[in-house]
């Protein structure tokens, strides 16, 4: 018998020889797991609320936040975070605008960057799929466009992240919900961190030690 | 193939199909003496005590706090628990399941026996890439095969990237703590490490955790960049789409996963959740309960190989190594839904005093004591391991703060009564045990029971304390002082100032 077959013959021996007298739950012929926990947060996705909760949780992680009203704005912002930038990568499918007050090198990853090319690279600007206001998170996907390759996002210093209103959701499991499983996915939550001293929360290992995001929308104009 | 191989193979065929215990070519699941003794050297250690003590109550603090956050934690836990028992009940059709999915999207599958088949299978893998050298991002999996000493002896060297298993690894220690395998020590002691074993670092290095941290980003960085081969655990494997994924905070993780051409996964069969949307609750509930954090820095999924991004090459070790044998115990089984938190280490008052290492496995702590034995079988009356289900004082605080409602303390009293069994000769344990289990069945008899407490009173004498009993209650007081006993019961004072029965 191979490894496979054994390894397989085995659990099931254990699985009918352990099993509990009373099933448990989900063990019998229709498998129900208690989910009565909250399969969504108090606030609405996109939201002032939800936006302010991000904000907050985002911060509190030592991300900086910038809000603006519009899409717009949002090349601004970009700006004043890369100030001390002179380039920047950024996925294929980023839209133009986001960079068009920037005036320091723009490389986009296409073709693909050599690891060695990100090194040298400043910072990197993407978007994100989804952001979580419970937890300070975002999500990248990195089948989108404006997101791209895991590695762009991981070995230059400095991330700026633009998130749209539309994308935050206040629950993990909302989130949950919007992702696509089959793709490679990196959930974010501050700049690259570790409490492996002490327990105590240092920020700044080995990804970027620098998170900045944009947050666009849920303000009127005026109000940034 | 060697003798000792024959006679494994031999009692494999004898045992086909039958639930197994771990294989521990490199005593990882063992120590080398009994609780007992390991926890008495422990003890006498103030500074392993003093930094424990720091890092626990550091961490409970913080966890607290994330926790009250969220109303709906007991519905996450309950929720936990019930996703993993099922996801037991059906272990074996759901591996079927996850391997087909794995396979479709690109990944390689193998299986693994034990220890040795595992290790065996990840040095053939990294050998037919060329490569001396491959990169780990920290899995309990891996320490407990011991890959990495087998990969040494293959020639290739394995680089820890985990900041606290880098510690370990630099000064040639042994993890003792699942989430910080370094806990047991301070910054002043890591500082000195570095500064004894990293060869590039900066003289002048401090004992700042930030500057330390940075010390080991520069130390790891081009070692990263150049990865050939990268080597991972899982968190939690997603059985109806083949996701994996990996929950860290460094950002070790997700180079390890992104950066080498190969990646190999090793993963234990029980870190399997039956749909995506599991997910949902053991996200919530692993971050809050392990670092106290609402959500850790960095998770990465993933499932097989995706063109034009991260390792183009993806193979997956699913490992038994005695996941069988806990499966096997209807109570027992329980273990196998640890998602390895380390709460219940945090809270653990035996646990802050000891420290990791006192276990002699590395898995320590209340969970460790109930998983161990079960993983590695009890061996005769004197395996080590035996000991470890009386590593407890029967608290309750690791229940209470597991996020997936482990019944830790039933299950320490069910292994100590198997560990009672399993002795020839009873200990003097044992009788006390036995004893307090008869006396305390029916209220005639603790009324009795309480009446001999008067003799307690004349052995303790004047001081008040006792310091030593005769046998059987002398395996007590040999490690601890008593307390003499009141001149008073509840119950008697209760009868006289009430006037009842």
């Amino acid at each position: 018998m191979g490894a496979r077959d054994e390894v397989l013959a085995r659990l099931r021996t254990a699985r009918d020889a352990g099993a509990p007298a009373t099933p448990p739950i989900g063990v019998l012929s229709d498998p129900v797991v208690p989910r009565t926990y909250r399969s969504a947060g108090r606030f609405a996705p996109g939201g002032e609320q939800v936006l302010a909760r991000l904000d907050e949780t985002l911060t509190d992680y030592r991300a900086t936040v910038t809000r603006v009203p519009t899409e717009d704005d949002v090349a601004a912002a970009v700006r004043a975070f890369l100030r001390t930038a002179g380039s920047v990568v950024v996925p294929p499918g980023l839209p133009e605008g986001w960079l068009a007050a920037f005036d320091g090198a723009v490389r986009r990853d296409e073709p693909a960057c050599t690891v060695d090319e990100l090194d040298h690279v400043d910072a990197v600007v993407t978007g994100a799929a989804v952001a979580i206001a419970d937890t300070g998170t975002f999500v990248l996907d990195s089948g989108a466009p404006d997101q791209g390759r895991r590695v762009i996002t991981l070995v230059p210093d400095h991330h700026v992240c633009v998130i749209r209103a539309a994308d935050v959701v206040a629950s993990v499991p909302e989130a949950i919900a919007r992702l696509d499983p089959t793709r490679p996915l990196t959930f974010v939550s501050g700049p690259s961190a570790t409490s492996d001293i002490e327990l105590d929360r240092v920020e700044g290992v080995h990804g970027p030690r620098r998170l900045d995001v944009v947050l666009v929308g849920g303000l009127r104009p005026g109000e940034q | 193939m060697t003798g000792h191989g024959r006679a494994a193979e031999r009692s494999r065929t004898i045992e086909l199909g039958m639930p197994t215990p771990a294989s521990d070519p490199h005593r990882h699941l063992r120590g080398t003496e009994g609780f007992p003794a390991a926890a008495h050297r422990a003890l006498a250690d103030t500074q392993l005590r003093r930094n424990l003590g720091h890092a626990t109550r550091t961490i409970r603090a913080k966890r607290a706090g994330v926790v009250a956050e969220l109303d709906d934690w007991e519905e996450l836990r309950r929720a936990g628990e019930a996703i993993k028992a099922d996801t037991m009940a059906r272990l074996p059709e759901l591996l079927v399941q996850f391997e087909e999915r794995v396979t479709a999207r690109g990944g390689v599958v193998h299986w693994a026996r034990d220890a040795e088949e595992a290790n065996r299978i990840v040095v053939d893998l990294v050998r037919g890439t060329g490569a001396d050298e491959v990169v780990k991002v920290k899995s309990m999996a891996t320490q407990e095969t011991g890959l990495n000493e087998a990969l040494e002896a293959a020639g290739v060297a394995a680089l820890e990237t985990d900041l606290a298993e880098l510690i370990v690894q630099l000064s040639h220690d042994r993890p003792s703590h699942f989430l910080v395998p370094a806990i047991h020590r301070n910054r002043a002691e890591i500082r000195e490490i570095f500064l004894r074993e990293m060869p590039d670092v900066d003289p002048d290095l401090t004992d700042e955790p930030r500057r330390l941290a940075m010390a080991a980003r520069a130390h790891l960085r081009k070692r990263f960049l150049a990865a050939k081969v990268g080597i991972s655990g899982v968190n939690f494997a997603v059985a109806d789409t083949g996701t994996l994924s990996v929950v860290e905070s460094e950002g070790n993780g997700r180079m390890c996963l992104t950066l080498p051409d190969t990646l190999i996964t090793v993963m234990g069969v029980e870190k399997l959740v039956p749909t995506w949307s599991d997910l949902e609750v053991f996200l919530q509930l692993l971050p809050r309960s392990s670092t106290g954090e609402r959500m850790n820095p960095y998770t990465s999924t993933w499932a097989g190989v995706t063109p034009g991004d991260g390792p183009q090459a993806f193979h997956l070790v699913l490992l038994d190594n005695g996941r069988s044998n806990v499966l096997a115990d209807a109570q027992g089984r329980q273990a196998l839904h640890c998602i390895r938190c380390s709460a219940c280490l945090n809270v653990c008052p035996v646990y802050e005093r000891t420290g990791g290492h006192a276990y002699g496995s590395i898995y320590p702590g209340p969970i460790g004591a109930v998983l161990s034995p079960q993983l590695t079988g009890i061996d005769g009356p004197h395996d080590v391991n035996a000991t470890l289900p009386f590593a407890s004082s029967l608290c309750g605080a690791c229940f209470d703060a597991c996020p997936v409602r482990i019944d830790i303390p039933s299950m320490l009293v069910q292994q100590r009564a198997a560990a009672v069994d399993a002795h020839t000769r009873r200990t003097g344990q044992d009788v006390a045990m036995a004893a307090a289990a008869i006396a305390m069945t029916t209220p005639g008899r603790f009324k009795l029971a309480e009446r001999a407490l008067g003799v307690g009173r004349v052995l303790a004498g004047r001081k008040g304390r006792i310091s030593t009993l005769p046998w059987p209650l002398s395996g007590w007081s040999n490690a601890r002082d008593l307390p003499a006993p009141p001149a008073e019961t509840f119950r008697q004072w209760w009868a006289r100032t009430h006037g009842g029965t």
